[in-house]
């Protein structure tokens, strides 16, 4: 990442208030207050936080999952605080950035073998480049560590940690410029979390894609990231390059996240006693 | 040194069906004494969580069960039906990953916890219920006395999992069984759990036996780690976080990212079953 690229994600002042429907009697929630940031080519943006703390909803905003109440957000230089009227540029705005989830069983078809899940995605965005979807979804699944063995298996037939791999496959087969990968190592044994993470670095070297790391381990954030916001209750408390605020973190909330992490000599603290 | 309050000598788990038989455990061997602490380590599918269904009886009947498993002296597994109902109501409590599958959605947090002692120990209501607010209160719920008519649905994962260890020690047991409680928690709410399990633990000198996936964290939680692989524990005992010998342990050590350094690649874990079933043919030598 330079600095003097210009940034693919600009985020300024966006906001989100989920409102009760109508019959309902609740408070307004806001999701989301006043948060700015933006994300450059090939670097990793990790925002971090608590559950509830609204890092999932800014995603969902992005990939147009959730509508923008408030602030603009844009993808190189194209708003998507309107939402979209038609279903090309529905398709455009998903070439640009793909999304990972947590749980790749519940977000993949278990009736589409994976090469066919995969060739799919290439039709859909014609990324196949003089091959044919099927042989493009091949390559892919290859770069992704699933050789010939498994291009005929169904989700069910493979393991958390190969379902993520088609997954992750499945996002690059858009081509995309950014990714999101919301909480995608989370449920994955260490063994698994390691391979993940060492073929996510890879695919970034490689492709010079940029990822959007969503997560609340901050010893996984360190490991993948370049650069770090932290939000709590919707709102920015803290950002900067994820060494320096892990190395030296100044912001209370910061501290605390990182004091509770687990590791030689830990103890855990009650949360009344954690300086929050 | 007396008898270990909870011990499983050589126990194996074998699962049979209508062709084929699977041995799911195959050896597990360890004791916990009076008021100690055992972590007990392992990935998915190592066998854990199969362990401590086995502790409690609670197995598939088409597990058939080997070895012995002893609690204060007495076979589990040769317990009639209401020994071993007594076993689990007074003597064993046990924590779950997901609190949320094991309340009752339709009864309130009161009813929750004074439930068990109301009917199986005669106490009546309102003290039932003075003690569920102290626990409550001991496990850092604030408002306790509204709580109690709280729905499980209003409560955070955090707090609905304070709730379910104020109902097990209200139950006073002398073991605790605590299967990945903290696993669908954030680190903060995962400390603050921790932390209250282990000091109420202390406090009554209960017996734990931890399973957890995380190894940084049964190091600070517990007096002794068995780490699992294949059914099998590989090492155990006091050194296994800072000098582990066994080379699945120092494997899975090693592919955690650090948060106080970057790697500049994770090593990833070369240990499977072949190797593991070579050291094992090489020890037997």
């Amino acid at each position: 990442m330079s600095t003097t690229d210009e940034p693919i994600i600009v985020a300024k002042n966006l906001r989100k208030v989920f409102r009760a429907p109508r019959g309902a009697k609740w408070d307004p929630i806001i999701a989301v207050d006043d948060v700015s940031f933006e994300l450059y080519p090939d670097e990793c943006l990790a925002i971090v936080g608590e559950s509830g703390s609204g890092k999932t909803t800014v995603a969902r905003m992005l990939v147009g999952l959730e509508t923008v109440t408030d602030g603009s957000l844009t993808v190189r230089g194209e708003s998507r605080a309107k939402g979209v009227k038609h279903l090309a540029d529905r398709r455009r705005w998903a070439r640009e950035v793909q999304y990972v989830f947590q749980d790749p069983y519940s977000s993949l078809n278990g009736r589409q073998r994976i090469v066919d899940i995969i060739a799919a995605s290439v039709a859909l965005h014609d990324t196949a480049k003089g091959t044919t979807p099927k042989a493009a979804a091949q390559g892919i699944l290859d770069s992704v560590g699933l050789g010939e063995r498994f291009w005929t298996k169904f989700p069910h037939q493979l393991s958390g940690g190969q379902r993520q791999r088609v997954a992750i496959a499945r996002a690059l087969a858009a081509d995309p410029g950014v990714i999101v990968l919301d909480e995608a190592v989370a449920a994955l044994d260490v063994s698994i979390q390691a391979q993940i993470l060492n073929l996510l670095a890879d695919i970034k070297a490689e492709r010079k894609v940029s990822y959007l790391f969503i997560s609340h381990d901050l010893a996984v954030v360190n490991q993948i990231s370049d650069r770090m916001i932290v939000m709590e209750q919707g709102k920015v408390v803290d950002q900067g390059v994820t060494s320096e605020i892990l190395a030296n973190p100044v912001q209370p909330y910061t501290r605390a996240l990182r004091a509770a992490v687990p590791r030689a000599g830990w103890k855990p603290v009650r949360r009344e006693r954690l300086a929050v | 040194m007396t008898e270990p309050l909870l011990r499983l000598d050589n126990v194996k788990a074998t699962l049979r069906r209508r062709r084929s038989e699977q041995v799911l455990l195959n050896g597990v061997s360890f004791e916990i004494g009076q008021g100690e602490a055992l972590g007990l380590v392992g990935e998915s599918g190592s066998g854990k969580s199969l362990t401590t269904r086995a502790v409690t009886r609670m197995l598939d009947p088409a597990f058939r069960v080997d070895g012995s498993i002893t609690f204060d002296g007495a076979s589990v597994l040769g317990m009639n039906a209401s020994a071993l109902r007594k076993y689990r109501q007074k003597d064993v409590g046990m924590i779950f990953q997901d609190p949320r599958a094991h309340v009752n959605p339709v009864h309130s947090v009161g009813d929750f916890l004074t439930e068990a002692l109301v009917r199986d120990r005669g106490v009546d209501q309102r003290e039932a219920e003075r003690r569920a607010v102290a626990l409550l209160d001991e496990v850092g719920v604030r408002n306790p006395e509204a709580r109690l008519r709280q729905y499980p649905h209003e409560l955070s994962g955090g707090l609905l999992q304070r709730v379910m260890i104020a109902s097990v020690l209200l139950a006073e047991p002398r073991l605790i069984l605590a299967d990945e409680p903290t696993t669908a928690l954030d680190v903060t709410a995962q400390s603050d759990v921790m932390a209250i399990l282990d000091e109420q633990r202390k406090a009554r000198g209960l017996s734990l036996l931890f399973i957890t996936h995380d190894l940084e964290l049964a190091a600070a939680c517990c007096d002794r780690l068995a780490v699992m692989y294949a059914g099998e524990i590989v090492e155990q005992g006091a050194h296994v976080y800072d000098t582990p010998t066994h080379p699945y342990t120092v494997e899975l050590l090693g592919a955690r990212p650090d948060i106080d350094a970057k790697a500049e690649r994770l090593p990833v874990l070369t240990y499977n079953r072949e190797i593991h079933e070579r050291l094992k043919a090489e020890a037997m030598a």
